[in-house]
């Protein structure tokens, strides 16, 4: 750019290597960004990826079964010669399990969050809270092994109509791996409480239960059932207890001492088998796992939608 | 006519404390329900499985015969996929995190990509299995090898990298970024320079959180078509594989006592592995907050 000859306009040179350097500094600033953008952008491909696989092949499903046999008729059975489609005795085992899990977690995950937040020595909440969530970092096949292997015994040497496979135990187990998630998360609602709205009920002669109960609870209340609708969404998604501890027989019934079938056990026991892929059989696990997804999608964006609605806002 | 009110005031305060005392106690008996859990599943596997830890169950392969079975492939397995997964998750996260915290506008597509990755951290890990087998495994034809399973687990742990990157992105105070802008800096040098070091700490924890995720996750790998029987080590991404959790879920399904012993005793080495990456986790962001505070 130098060497143009002695006619080159100073002003002229000096804006076009301004221009160049400019252009050299900032096409890779572009760059780095276009790149950054598609990293973000692999998070809605995935969104994408699941949902279209799931439809395409559900679709694929719901050409050879009625959309309303699959919703309605109450026996599972794509496995065996004479062959039903119905998903109804799944939803039962899922139901069964995640509600008994909710038996559990939910008493248990908010007695702990109100001590945790109202009774406990700052100290011990420092502790304790991060033990109580080791719970929920333990892999949940270690679960099924604790649910099989020693809770089980325990319910059958208590009463013989319990079966070695059986929705009872792996709901216990389930309901302590959960309860983690309730207890941390109503406690964080809990502690965003302002302290003077409990001074404000103090002043007024409310005793500790009082003041937790009717003041603290109420207060937090948006926080703690978006806790328990995000844990009972992971209890509905959880398979490895319920596939290793409540066996694989989809029956459509709500008794907790019989062997029943979830919705992930099942897709896992069809994944382990020797169906064909492309064939009916196997494509029952796109239906199984889109009702999957579209449940649990539904219980997270509820959630989502309580706690921007009803949240209360304390300046 | 006073004494009477006042006895019945008395009469009152002492129930209301009463109850209070006994809510006390039922909260109490509830966190000792919960940490006692974790105590008797600890000490239950612990019982059942240290027999067998020792360099032979790490070093043999597994078995039909209980007594002989051991983890070498399930561990080789576990650490080629996981460290590719984490290496990826690592990479496209903390990527996207920047990207949503320094770049970003704030409009509706920010919004969309925000809303979502939320969404995606509540699906169920199993769907990411039928993903990974659907797109991975046929459409990718990688077949069923190492790559494919640590891709699907990259994408099922990347919203908590994503999550924890852009707190930790987000912590940094905007006064050190001003400070690049205004010795010249571009927007990319600051970062680089500047914001990324001091989230790196963060980002870390968040980044073991996930990984620790990884390892404990056995229901996506079995639908992607993870083998259950592998007396073989990986050797290379393309190699078929099976991973710690599916190897104890086998080992759990036989009926055999033995077997129920091995899968205790991988169990230990699992939460060994799992105890001290939390451990660490934690020491980083002790570090981390004593370091901003200071």
């Amino acid at each position: 750019m130098a060497g143009q000859g002695s006619t080159t306009n100073f002003a002229d040179a000096f804006a076009s290597v301004n221009a160049s350097s400019r252009w050299k500094k900032y096409l890779p600033e572009r760059i780095i960004k276009a790149v950054l953008f598609i990293c973000a952008a692999a998070s809605i491909f995935t969104t994408v990826g699941i949902v279209s696989v799931l439809i395409f092949e559900a679709a694929l499903f719901f050409q050879e079964v009625t959309l309303w046999e699959f919703l309605t008729n109450t026996k599972w059975t794509p496995l065996f010669a004479s062959k039903n489609f119905g998903i109804l005795p799944l939803v039962t085992g899922t139901l069964l399990t995640s509600i008994g899990a909710m038996f559990v977690a939910l008493p248990l995950g908010l007695m702990s969050a109100i001590y945790l937040s109202e009774y406990s020595p700052e100290v011990v909440r420092q502790i304790v809270k991060p033990v109580l969530e080791i719970l929920a970092g333990i892999p949940t096949v270690v679960y099924g092994y604790f649910a099989l292997l020693f809770i089980t015994p325990i319910l059958r040497a208590i009463s013989d109509d319990i079966s070695v496979f059986n929705g009872l135990s792996a709901s216990l187990v389930m309901g302590i791996m959960i309860l983690p998630m309730v207890s941390s998360l109503s406690e964080d609602a809990m502690r965003s409480v302002p302290r003077s709205l409990r001074e404000g009920a103090y002043a007024l002669g409310a005793t500790k239960l009082e003041v937790s109960t009717r003041v603290v609870i109420p207060a937090a209340l948006s926080g703690i059932v978006a806790a328990f609708i995000l844990a009972t969404s992971r209890a509905i998604g959880e398979t490895m207890i319920v596939t290793i501890a409540a066996g694989q027989n989809p029956n459509f019934t709500f008794n907790p001492f019989v062997p029943i079938e979830t919705m992930t056990a099942y897709i896992v026991q069809v994944s382990l088998g020797d169906t064909p892929t492309g064939t009916l059989e196997f494509k029952t696990i796109f239906a199984v796992g889109l009702s999957l997804f579209v449940i649990t999608l539904a219980m997270n964006l509820l959630s989502q939608f309580i706690v921007r609605r009803f949240r209360e806002v304390y300046e | 006519m006073a004494q009477t009110i006042r006895d019945q005031f008395d009469r009152r305060m002492d129930r209301r404390r009463l109850y209070g005392h006994i809510f006390h106690a039922l909260c109490l008996v509830s966190i000792f329900i919960g940490l006692g859990m974790l105590a008797v599943l600890l000490v239950d596997i612990f019982l059942d499985g240290w027999r067998r830890v020792n360099w032979e169950f790490l070093t043999s392969f597994p078995s039909r015969k209980p007594e002989q079975a051991g983890i070498q492939a399930a561990l080789f397995g576990s650490i080629y996929v996981i460290g590719l997964a984490g290496a990826l998750a690592f990479t496209l996260g903390v990527a996207a995190a920047i990207y949503l915290e320094e770049y970003a506008a704030r409009n509706w597509l920010a919004k969309v990509i925000q809303i979502n990755i939320a969404n995606l951290a509540g699906v169920p890990s199993i769907v990411y299995g039928i993903l990974g087998l659907e797109i991975f495994v046929r459409y990718m034809a990688l077949g069923k090898s190492v790559l494919a399973g640590s891709f699907t687990l990259a994408l099922l742990v990347l919203p908590i990298v994503i999550i924890a990157s852009e707190e930790a992105i987000r912590a940094v105070p905007s006064s050190i970024r001003e400070g690049g802008y205004a010795l010249g800096a571009t927007r990319w040098q600051t970062i680089w320079r500047l914001v990324l070091p001091q989230a790196f700490p963060g980002i870390l924890t968040g980044v073991i959180l996930a990984v620790s995720r990884a390892i404990g996750e056995t229901a996506p790998l079995i639908v992607m078509g993870a083998l259950t029987f592998v007396p073989f080590t990986p050797d290379g991404p393309m190699s078929r594989f099976t991973v710690l959790p599916i190897q104890i879920f086998n080992w759990v399904s036989r009926p055999q006592e033995g077997f129920h012993e091995a899968a205790a005793a991988g169990i230990i080495v699992l939460l060994v592995v799992l105890l001290s990456m939390n451990a660490l986790a934690v020491l980083l962001r002790n570090r981390f907050q004593r370091r901003l505070e200071g």
